[in-house]
């Protein structure tokens, strides 16, 4: 295998991973420059490969993902934007779903439209719910509106129609009146980029395309060209949100795509492994400095939904960012990172986030200033992370600090010394986090017995076991490489695109030629994504969202053919009541059954990677020195051991309650979690006496 | 006790966890759209005295401490001597229930071994309950729907077959409220296993000391949180539409150091239609806005709930009792946040907002084909749409935004997709905030017609036409409501109507009232008004 490259733009970091010829990986961390983005990537990609001896010109692949387009968003430092929608409707995304996103907080500030409404016009034109012209397209209105966009200089156009899913003539119409005028100007329509159904959600998604297009299609290109002027003459490839790779040409007409890249990258990386050690159901735990991103993955796949919501305004609140409908691999992600700070509340209870302390001033133990006692700050107090091997950030950790902004913050204030307000923090953003992935599971239709965890970013390895054991779950996976596990999971995406169109049926009144129809379309549309960056075998998938009529919440039905007989209603129903029966426990006989959303997935076909089996424990090592950490079994502070995770041969079991250091994280072992080198340097815990299948008893 | 003290927190936390799973689950397999968009449901756990100790957090306040007050009655009216091991209680009982009969809660009891250790409960709106169907029409609470007393839906695991039987035959859509009622029995039944499981990790043979631990808790914070409100008594008198006539809502309310009364005497009587409140549903929206005023950040359990109580004479319109009709009590229940905060704006200037649009204006129709000789299929609609909130003493108010419902609208393509209507408008209505420092929040035009072939029955059932949402503190009043068909023809805003097959009806939504004398507006932002038209 040639040697293949990927890169991660994170807010602050830049990872990038360098996949070598042997297979191995190195990585290496650079600023994130956000002046010229390219510049960062320029820089990390060049160092890694001159530190590993490689030419640019022997690179074959670049994969990029990064968070340009997730903070233009954020930031509001997109394109003068103006959207263009059915008359009667110019408000759709200022008005919202009409709710509060927080019952009970009076000061309430509902987030901005991404357009302001002295930037949205409207034009006569109508069609109905089957796609039929109610009110024919009015080309003088339109000519007036392209008139005012040329006027004020706009440089990016959104186009929403009302039921443009369904028939998007209005939209082309309009898209080709507006070119002839204004050839150079950039141009999104809803019917391409987000053809769902529920016009709140496809307007955003069309606004915030535009919004970002001009911006990321520039940046991409002057990207591709810099690399080649570099050397690199190699194909460059983007991840988009649903975790497969695309063109630099399709990334940049589809930009919105790019958006939660990154995350989608961490859980690529834990369905990797997930299919290396045959665990067909995972919970991907990604810890970083300011968030918990948790996600399924059944299968060796992770779990896809048809909308997310970005740029929440209240951080992490459910309905106070902007949704965006675009197939992307689903996780729940809470303010429960290293940085995350403590505080009482009211009620005297401890609370651990939203807010994060940041890399600048960072937790209270960095001493730079930051005096909020932090999860960082309270894993210090414990024992768990070390003042001199903390990470690789040159940063020295003072306990002084930590232990004083605790008390200050937390055991003040609840009568307690600094180290039962250490324990607190800890047990409560491990609470959080077990809270948040049963509910996430729940809300999935999944039980989580059986599940296997797999725990990586920086955070993760130090609060896994307790995880572990909290959830019931029997063993977990510590991957080598964790800190930088988005850039590798890059250089596992397939190549993939899911297309994704409205088509509300009755089953009762099914017309499967029509459903065969646009799962052809989809079909051919994912594929033509798909080729421009492949030649590979291919794989389809189809997919059907159904509900009982009069319910308000679809569930994805996976479709077996994409041609439909006779019977195809009746098998379609009885596809639909087994799903509903995993989801919800049991079905409802006798009531109409709707589809809603068709999906077609195309993507190259994925070699499942060697499977790997489990290695027991040969040797049982004990560790070359102890120190008093805080066992999260027996809530004892109790002399335990560290040991170098180098140090640690294939085979070789180490048992809690200790630590198992690098540079990247630690890995913190209660007192019946035990640890077994595997031949790929991962580490496999499990609870001693509860040993995973496959694993052999100590 | 810190390691207790932490321990106690953790066990608060995963109750409500618990309770949100369970709520999610509700929200996902409902078919009553005010359940799924408005989260008109809730979930919680009880003592065994009965006693609230944690309640997921859910979108509507109506439910506030209704539910919280229902299960006392089943432990009551059960009878403490015949709870077993696998029973499940439900009822509609709108006064020992949630206020009306399309709220039907589900009570189980939670044993270990043979000790019953507390209870779950939990309410959800069903589609349909029978009678005359939703409205405000009947004029006793008999022509409102089957009416179920609190009694077994099953005893030791075994259902109750003749009651199942007896829904059956007694609501229109059966499949959907019987599914909804096994969907609420379900969500107890996730939840009791939970707390079990809860009980063996933590090693605890019952809740009844984490229920102390989290009674005493709130308790402390709640009165913390009424401290600073002056000690008296504060009035206010509102004026709305009503339905048959306005509508006087009169609140004297007295802050004492155990906590705030609210006593309606002085409201108008009670009307022939089935706008009228149960109090326990006044009492309900009273605590939501002392609360969301107060204590934003508390808990609704026994403890925070327990000191806001309420009193109304007999025979005002906010004290319903049976037979009075009472289906649509949430139109005037709304209205007594805005009262009751109206009250206490005098002690709490800086943190009370201008009264709002309010009531929410539900559009509500059952199309039925225009020509009685085509045989289409009726179709029920319903569509939730909200006015302006109220501006705050620092910020304006909300556009098009319930408060304080926490109901949600629904995609226009949606709503099209599944009934015979088009919605030609729905848009901000500009210059509908009352005027201000802080300028009320903008309603909202609505035009929406028939289309293949039906026409629309309409149940009118509009507020702040005659009445609009007044400003405070200099603040302007917000713009009135107004209804009509698109020729011009007037509709009222109450009662039965038609809109015939090629008309549209407009509905403009009430904006919110202004905060704050005009004069003082920051001109940046009366700039902005202009040139987003907000203001014109």
């Amino acid at each position: 295998m040639g040697v293949r490259i990927g890169a991660d733009v994170g807010g602050t970091f830049t990872d990038v991973v360098i996949e070598l010829a042997d297979g191995s990986f190195e990585s290496t961390k650079v600023l994130t420059t956000h002046g010229g983005p390219e510049e960062g990537i320029l820089l990390g990609i060049e160092r890694i490969a001159s530190e590993h001896g490689v030419a640019m010109a022997s690179v074959e692949q670049i994969i990029h993902g990064t968070t340009l387009a997730t903070n233009a968003l954020i930031e509001r430092r997109g394109a003068l934007t103006a959207l263009v929608t059915t008359q009667g409707f110019r408000d759709v995304i200022e008005t919202r779903t009409e709710g509060r996103f927080e019952q009970y907080d009076l000061n309430i500030v509902l987030p901005t439209p991404l357009i302001e409404r002295k930037d949205r016009f409207t034009i006569p034109e109508r069609l109905n719910a089957r796609g039929e012209v109610l009110v024919p397209f009015d080309e003088s209105a339109a000519a007036e509106v392209i008139d005012t966009i040329a006027e004020r200089g706009y440089e990016a156009v959104a186009i929403g129609f009302l039921h443009s899913y369904r028939n998007a003539d209005h939209e082309r119409r309009f898209r080709t009146m507006l070119l002839d005028r204004l050839p150079d100007i950039s141009v999104s329509i809803s019917a391409e980029v987000s053809p769902q159904m529920r016009e709140y959600e496809r307007f955003n998604t069309v606004c915030a395309n535009a919004y970002v297009q001009p911006l990321m299609a520039s940046y991409l290109f002057k990207l591709a060209e810099e690399l080649k002027v570099r050397g690199a003459d190699c194909p460059l490839y983007l991840i988009h949100s649903g975790g497969g790779l695309v063109s630099v040409e399709t990334a940049a007409a589809f930009p919105v795509r790019l958006v939660e890249s990154g995350p989608a990258g961490g859980a690529i990386f834990a369905a990797d492994l997930a299919a290396r050690y045959g665990r067909d159901r995972v919970l991907s735990y990604d810890m970083g400095g300011t968030t918990a991103k948790i996600a399924l993955i059944e299968d060796y796949t992770p779990q896809t939904a048809k909308t997310f919501e970005v740029a929440r305004t209240t951080r992490f609140k459910k309905g106070s960012g902007m949704p965006i409908s675009i197939p992307v691999i689903e996780m729940i992600e809470i303010g429960a990172g290293g940085g995350s700070i403590a505080s009482v509340d009211p009620l005297g209870q401890i609370r651990i986030g939203p807010h994060s302390a940041g890399s600048e001033p960072g937790p209270a133990a960095y001493d730079r200033g930051g005096t909020a006692a932090t999860v960082t700050d309270a894993n210090l107090e414990l024992g768990r992370l070390h003042p001199d091997t903390f990470g690789a950030k040159d940063i020295t950790l003072s306990p002084e600090r930590a232990a004083e902004a605790i008390a200050a913050a937390v055991g003040g204030p609840l009568g307690m010394d600094h180290h039962d307000a250490a324990v607190g923090i800890a047990e409560v953003v491990d609470e959080n986090m077990t809270n948040a992935a049963r509910v996430h599971a729940v809300e999935n239709g999944k039980d989580l017995a059986g599940f296997s965890m797999i725990a990586f970013g920086g955070g993760a390895p130090l609060h896994a076991s307790r995880l572990l054991d909290k959830l019931g779950l029997d063993e977990m996976f510590v991957p080598a490489g964790a800190g930088v596990g988005s850039a590798i999971g890059f250089l596992r995406a397939p190549f993939a695109y899911e297309a994704v169109r409205s088509l509300y049926t009755r089953i009762d009144d099914f017309d499967g030629a029509a459903a065969s129809r646009l799962l052809d379309e989809l079909t051919q549309e994912a594929e033509m994504f798909v080729r421009q960056g492949t030649d590979a075998e291919l794989v389809v998938e189809r997919q059907v969202s159904m509900r009982y009529k009069g319910q308000g919440w679809e569930i994805p039905v996976r479709l077996a053919t994409a041609e439909f007989d006779d019977f195809a209603a009746e098998a379609l129903g009885a596809s639909f009541t087994k799903a509903y029966e995993e989801f919800f426990g049991r079905a409802i006989d006798d009531l109409a059954i709707e589809t809603v959303s068709w999906a077609v997935r195309v993507a190259s076909v994925q070699h499942h990677p060697e499977r790997l089996a489990l290695t027991g424990a040969t040797t049982v090592v004990t560790a070359p020195t102890t120190r008093p950490i805080f066992d999260p079994v027996t809530r004892e502070t109790v002399e335990s051991g560290v040991i170098e995770r180098e140090s640690l041969e294939p085979g070789d079991a180490f048992s809690g309650p200790g630590v198992i250091v690098e540079s990247q994280t630690t890995t913190v072992l209660g007192s019946h979690h035990v640890a077994v080198m595997q031949a790929d340097g991962t580490l496999l815990i499990t609870r001693g006496g509860t040993s995973a299948s496959g694993g052999e008893r100590l | 006790m810190s390691t207790e003290e932490v321990r106690n927190q953790i066990m608060w936390n995963r109750l409500i966890s618990v309770l949100e799973e369970q709520a999610l689950t509700l929200v996902r397999t409902a078919f009553s759209t005010s359940v799924r968009e408005a989260g008109d449901l809730s979930a919680g756990v009880f003592d065994r005295r009965g006693r609230m100790i944690a309640q997921a957090v859910t979108g509507t306040p109506g439910h506030v401490n209704t539910m919280a007050a229902a299960v006392p009655h089943f432990i009551d009216d059960i009878g403490p001597e015949r709870i077993y091991p696998g029973d499940v209680y439900l009822t509609n009982d709108p006064w020992k229930g949630t206020g009306h009969l399309h709220d039907i809660t589900v009570c189980t009891p939670v044993f270990v071994g043979e000790t019953l250790i507390g209870f779950f409960a939990s309410t959800a709106h069903v589609v349909d309950v029978g009678g005359r169907g939703y409205g405000p029409d009947g004029t006793e609470i008999y022509e409102e729907g089957i009416r179920i007393p609190i009694m077994k839906w099953a005893e030791r695991g075994e259902l109750n077959h003749d009651l199942v039987n007896i829904l059956r035959n007694n609501v229109r859509e059966q499949d959907q409220v019987l599914g909804d009622i096994h969907g609420l029995a379900a969500s107890n039944e996730t939840g009791r296993r939970r707390l079990l499981d809860m009980l063996q990790e933590f090693s605890l043979p019952d809740i009844d000391d984490l229920a102390e631990f989290i009674f005493e808790r709130t308790s402390a914070a709640t009165m913390a949180a009424l401290t600073p409100v002056k000690k008296g008594v504060y009035r206010n008198q509102m004026t709305v539409d009503g339905y048959e006539e306005p509508v006087d809502l009169v609140v004297e309310l007295t802050v004492t150091d155990e906590g705030m009364h609210a006593d309606f005497t002085g409201t108008s009587p009670l009307s022939n239609f089935g706008i009228n409140v149960p109090i326990v549903y006044a009492q309900a929206y009273f605590t939501y806005g002392m609360l969301v005023a107060l204590a934003p950040e508390l808990p609704n359990n026994y403890a925070s709930l327990r000191p806001f109580t309420v009193s109304a004479p007999d025979g005002v319109i906010l004290n319903a009792q049976e037979p009075d009709p009472v289906s649509v009590r949430h139109v005037l229940g709304h209205f007594v946040t805005d009262l009751c905060l109206g009250a206490i704006a005098q002690a709490l200037p800086d943190i009370v907002p201008a009264e709002g649009a309010g009531a929410l204006w539900n559009f509500q129709a059952s199309a039925r084909a225009a020509d009685p000789t085509d045989l289409l299929p009726p179709v029920e609609m319903l569509m939730f749409n909200s006015g302006g909130t109220g501006a705050r003493p620092t910020l304006d108010g909300l556009t098009a935004t319930a408060f304080p419902s926490g109901v949600m609208t629904m995609s226009a393509e949606a709503t099209e997709q599944v009934g015979p209507i088009i919605i030609w408008r729905k848009e901000i209505r500009e210059n509908s905030g009352g005027a201000g420092e802080f300028r009320g929040g903008l309603g909202q035009i609505i035009e929406v017609g028939p289309t293949d072939g039906y026409q629309f029955e309409f149940s009118a059932m509009f507020d702040r036409v005659e009445n609009p949402a007044r400003g405070r503190f200099g603040g302007e009043d917000g713009a009135a409501g107004k209804v009509y068909l698109d020729d011009g023809s007037p509709f009222s805003a109450k009662g039965k109507q038609i809109v015939p097959a090629d008309r549209r009806l407009v509905l403009e939504l009430p904006g919110g009232g202004g905060f704050g004398d005009p004069a003082d507006r920051d001109p940046a932002a009366h700039a902005n008004d202009e040139a987003q038209g907000y203001v014109s």
